[in-house]
Order: structure tokens, then C-alpha cells, then sequence
């Protein structure tokens, strides 16, 4: 509960930061419809010559597309900013203050910092995704729409526990902050369904750099394409991924030295 | 001459210096670089495998080696200018520059060069192996390599001058960053990057051959795959040149404005 109190504080403190420059909201807005807009624009073409793109329709895709944005609005909104704080602080020090504080660092360093106005990113991600579902036609039935939430969390715990472990290595080599951005230059991989790319390709969106959880797997369980073994996979994936980063995260505090006098 | 060659070779050794410190950032740079050509690749070669085995006068090795031509070519042709100029600018780097008595651009195009002679051999044998693994199909004639030297060079310069064009906006504002993205979406679809030109609605086509992003990626990359007759090629290299000498102008008369416009950022 505390934790709760604690997160929606730092959500305050960073609005009332960003409401400083309302401005750039609009510029936000516009970036991220000019993005999406070009991304359907690149479908509506490749569709124009096909029906379906190895078995999937272009309503479904869209529903990817959705995904993509929505979770890619959260990495960025959430994720992102916190772990590139964290990188920061501890190459110039600051994060011995993190450290002082009497909550948990790991709980101070992911939500200390939100970049609010991506949100629109989320937004434009839901409306995609509400399209999308209205096209189906099918009535989305009560188990796939569980595993669909289910498995956008697990996406979502997968992908910050890997953020997490890359940040951590801070620690030992200081200067991470481009090492970060290693999830976001592969994941635009993740607007197409992983069944298209060769085995090797596909092997490294989920082993190396776990993109597929975040985008194909949400959607292949809203479009009744997921066996129960992926589903039972990817809930033991993000249980494991997530000890095991905060035990490295655990590893690593004690490695901090820190930078400063 | 002399002190500007001195200077060039000084940049080139800066640059490789500090491409070799940051390798990770490098790595994972080329990392997507590779990956959004190859992705249109693969969803094109689908496709084109669910029609029958083309699309349009595309079959699908050809689709392969399309992409993977582009993806060379894209890096040939490749400036950061745009962000770069707007870091310089915000971080007050660039009223250094304009102390000096060179011309600034000179800096920008030694360290573009540079980091083009670090990562093409790379991306090289990374565009070989991928068009082994996905059976890309490609012969070239003779004729075609001899106007593709050319035409590569011309489309370097021009998309050089353009993107410095470009990155002078930010001397007024140092907000760039939804223009810089405009024109990369703008960038991605006028050059071929989503699909060969000639797949694309008829109306984007027209605005295609208008615009200079077609002449600076998609044209090269069309020539060496031998779509382009040696008329249009002719007609093509001719189109290169006139936007070479608009972008040439544009870009000076741009730069004088914009350094009366310049307030110093920074100390």
C-alpha cells in the first residue's frame, strides 16, 4: 500500500514538472500520430497486394500494430527514463542520495522519474487496438481476453527486468546509457509477426533481446494462436527474469562505490 | 589547401578515435541500422512467396537484393547532420566552430567520411552473408557499375547539402527534433525504404521524382539492380545534378542567415 502512496507521488511530482512545458506535449502528440501514421501507411500498402501476410489478416496486424505502440508507450513513459536516471546518477554520484533514502532504491530509481507526455503514445495504442478489435467481428471470448491481459503484463515484466539487468551493469562499467537503447533499435522488429523473420532472427527476438513477449505473444493470445506451453513459458519467463534481476540488482548495490568525493 | 587537408586528416583520427570508444553504441547502432531494411525484406519476400513468387516486376530474390542494396546504399548516402548540428548548437560546441577560420562543414563531412570508412566494410559482408541466407538474386552489366560511381557520389552531396539545409533550423529554434522526424517518415517513404517505388500509389510516385529523397536512395539502389534504362539513367544523373546545384546554394545562403540569427548558447 505504501508502495502505491509512494508511486503516485513521484506520478505528481513528475506532472507538475512537465505541466512547466505544455508545449511540448503538442510536439509529442504530433511526432507520435506522424509515426503511427506513416506505420499504417507502410501496412496499407503491403496489404494492397495481399489478403493476409503468412496467415494473418490485416485487421490483426493492426491489433500488432496496437500492441506495439501501447507497449512501447509504457517503456517509454515508465521504463526508459527511470533506468536512464539511474545509469546517470550513478556515473556522477547522485545515486548515493537514492541510496540514503529509507525505501527500497530499486522501487526509487524505476518510478523517480516518468516521462509523462509519452502517454499519448499508450492512448494512440489503445484507439488502435479498440479499431482493430471492432474489425475482428468476432466477439473476443472471456479466456482469450484474460490471456491477452495476462500476457501484456508478463510482456511488460519481462521487458523491464531485462532494462533492469542492462542498467545494473552500471555498476561495474559506469557508462551504460547507450546500452540501453539496444531494446529500442531491435523492437520495431516487433510490428510484424515473429512467425514471418528466419529461425535465427527469431531466436534472438526472444532469447537475446525478449521483444516477441512485448508484441507477438500479447497477440497471438487475443487471436487464439497461442498454445497453453507458450502461455505457461512466458509466465515462468517473467517470474524468473524478474528474481532473477532483482537478485543482480542486489549483486550490484553492493559492487556501488560510488563516483563522487 | 594544405592546412584544410591537415585538418581533414585530424578529424579522421578524432573520429576513429571516438568511434573506438564508444564500440557498444557502434555495435548497437549498426544492430538497427541492419534490422529495419531486413524486416521489409522479410515481410516482402512473404508477400511476394504467398503471390506466386512476385510482386509487380519484382520477384523475390530481387526483393532481396533490393533491400539489401538499399541498406548499403542508405548508408552510403547517411548524414546525422540534423542531430548533430542541434547538440553542437545546444551544448554551445558550435560558437567554438565558427571562431575557426574554416568553414564549419568541412569538420561535419571528415567525420561523416570517417565513420562511413568504419561501418560500410562491416555492413558489406553483413549485406553478403544476408544475401546468401535469403537467396538474393542480382546480376549486374557493365554499363550499370560505371554509372552507379557517379550516381552514388551526386547522391551523397546532394542528400549531404539537403540534410545541412535542414539542420540550420536549428539555429532559429532548438526544438528540431518533430522536423527532424517529419523528415526522416518523409525520408522513408519518398526513397523506397517501405517498398520499391514502383509498387507504391501512383500519386507517391509523382511526388517521389519531385522531391530530392528519391534521386539520393532509391534511384541508386534501382540503377544497380538494373530496373533503370540507360536513357533514365541518363535523365536520373541530369535530375542529381540540378538538385546538386540548388542544394548547393540553398545550403550556403542558409548558413549565412542562420549565423546572423544565432544567439550563443552555452558559456
Amino acid at each position: 500500500m505504501n508502495y502505491l502512496r509512494l508511486i503516485g507521488v513521484f506520478f505528481r511530482v513528475n506532472i507538475a514538472g512537465e505541466l512547466a512545458y505544455r508545449i511540448n506535449f503538442l510536439f509529442s502528440f504530433f511526432e507520435s500520430v506522424m509515426g503511427l501514421g506513416f506505420t499504417l501507411a507502410g501496412m496499407a500498402i503491403i496489404f494492397s497486394y495481399t489478403d493476409s501476410l503468412n496467415g494473418w489478416r490485416p485487421e490483426e496486424i493492426l491489433a500488432l500494430v496496437g500492441v506495439y505502440s501501447l507497449i512501447g508507450g509504457v517503456i517509454r513513459v515508465a521504463i526508459l527514463p527511470g533506468m536512464q536516471q539511474l545509469t546517470e546518477s550513478v556515473r556522477d554520484g547522485t545515486f548515493d542520495f537514492t541510496l540514503t533514502k529509507p525505501e527500497d532504491a530499486q522501487l526509487i530509481a524505476t518510478f523517480s522519474r516518468v516521462a509523462v507526455w509519452k502517454i499519448i503514445d499508450i492512448f494512440l495504442g489503445l484507439v488502435i487496438l479498440i479499431i482493430a478489435l471492432a474489425r475482428m467481428g468476432s466477439v473476443i471470448g472471456g479466456v482469450q481476453a484474460v490471456e491477452f491481459l495476462g500476457m501484456l503484463l508478463t510482456g511488460s515484466v519481462i521487458v523491464y527486468s531485462f532494462f533492469l539487468i542492462l542498467a545494473t551493469l552500471a555498476f561495474w562499467l559506469v557508462r551504460v546509457e547507450n546500452i540501453l537503447t539496444i531494446f529500442l533499435s531491435v523492437y520495431h522488429a516487433g510490428r510484424w509477426p515473429l512467425s514471418l523473420y528466419p529461425g535465427w532472427l527469431r531466436y534472438g527476438l526472444i532469447f537475446v533481446i525478449p521483444v516477441a513477449f512485448a508484441t507477438t505473444i500479447p497477440v497471438e493470445a487475443l487471436t487464439s494462436r497461442l498454445n497453453w506451453v507458450t502461455l505457461l513459458a512466458a509466465f515462468i519467463a517473467a517470474a524468473v527474469l524478474f528474481i532473477v534481476s532483482r537478485a543482480f540488482w542486489k549483486f550490484g548495490l553492493r559492487h556501488y562505490s560510488g563516483a563522487s568525493a | 589547401m594544405k592546412a584544410l587537408f591537415q585538418m581533414y586528416l585530424q578529424q579522421f583520427k578524432t573520429t576513429f578515435a571516438s568511434m573506438f570508444q564508444y564500440r557498444a553504441s557502434l555495435l548497437i547502432w549498426m544492430i538497427g541500422q541492419v534490422l529495419e531494411p531486413l524486416v521489409f525484406l522479410v515481410v516482402w519476400s512473404t508477400v511476394s512467396n504467398g503471390n506466386g513468387g512476385s510482386v509487380g516486376d519484382y520477384t523475390t530474390g530481387a526483393f532481396v537484393s533490393y533491400f539489401l542494396v538499399l541498406m548499403l546504399v542508405n548508408q552510403f548516402t547517411y548524414t546525422w547532420l540534423m542531430w548533430d548540428y542541434e547538440w553542437r548548437i545546444r551544448e554551445g560546441i558550435l560558437s567554438f566552430a565558427l571562431l575557426k577560420p574554416v568553414h564549419p562543414i568541412h569538420s561535419f563531412i571528415a567525420d561523416n567520411l570517417m565513420s562511413k570508412a568504419i561501418q560500410l566494410p562491416v555492413l558489406t559482408v553483413i549485406a553478403v552473408a544476408l544475401a546468401f541466407t535469403f537467396h538474393a538474386v542480382l546480376s549486374v552489366s557493365l554499363w550499370v557499375v560505371l554509372a552507379f560511381i557517379p550516381v552514388l557520389i551526386l547522391a551523397f552531396f546532394v542528400r549531404f547539402l539537403l540534410e545541412w539545409t535542414l539542420a540550420q533550423a536549428a539555429f532559429w529554434t532548438t526544438r528540431v527534433s518533430s522536423l527532424n522526424q517529419l523528415y526522416f517518415l518523409l525520408l522513408l517513404l519518398f526513397s523506397g525504404q517501405i517498398a520499391p517505388l514502383s509498387l507504391l500509389p501512383h500519386s507517391i510516385q509523382i511526388a517521389a521524382k519531385i522531391l530530392p529523397l528519391y534521386w539520393t536512395v532509391g534511384f541508386p539502389t534501382e540503377l544497380l539492380l538494373g530496373k533503370i534504362t540507360p536513357s533514365a539513367a541518363l535523365f536520373g544523373i541530369g535530375v542529381q545534378a540540378v538538385w546538386l546545384i540548388i542544394t548547393f546554394f540553398l545550403a550556403g545562403a542558409v548558413f549565412k542567415l542562420g549565423t546572423k540569427a544565432y544567439s550563443a548558447v552555452g558559456q
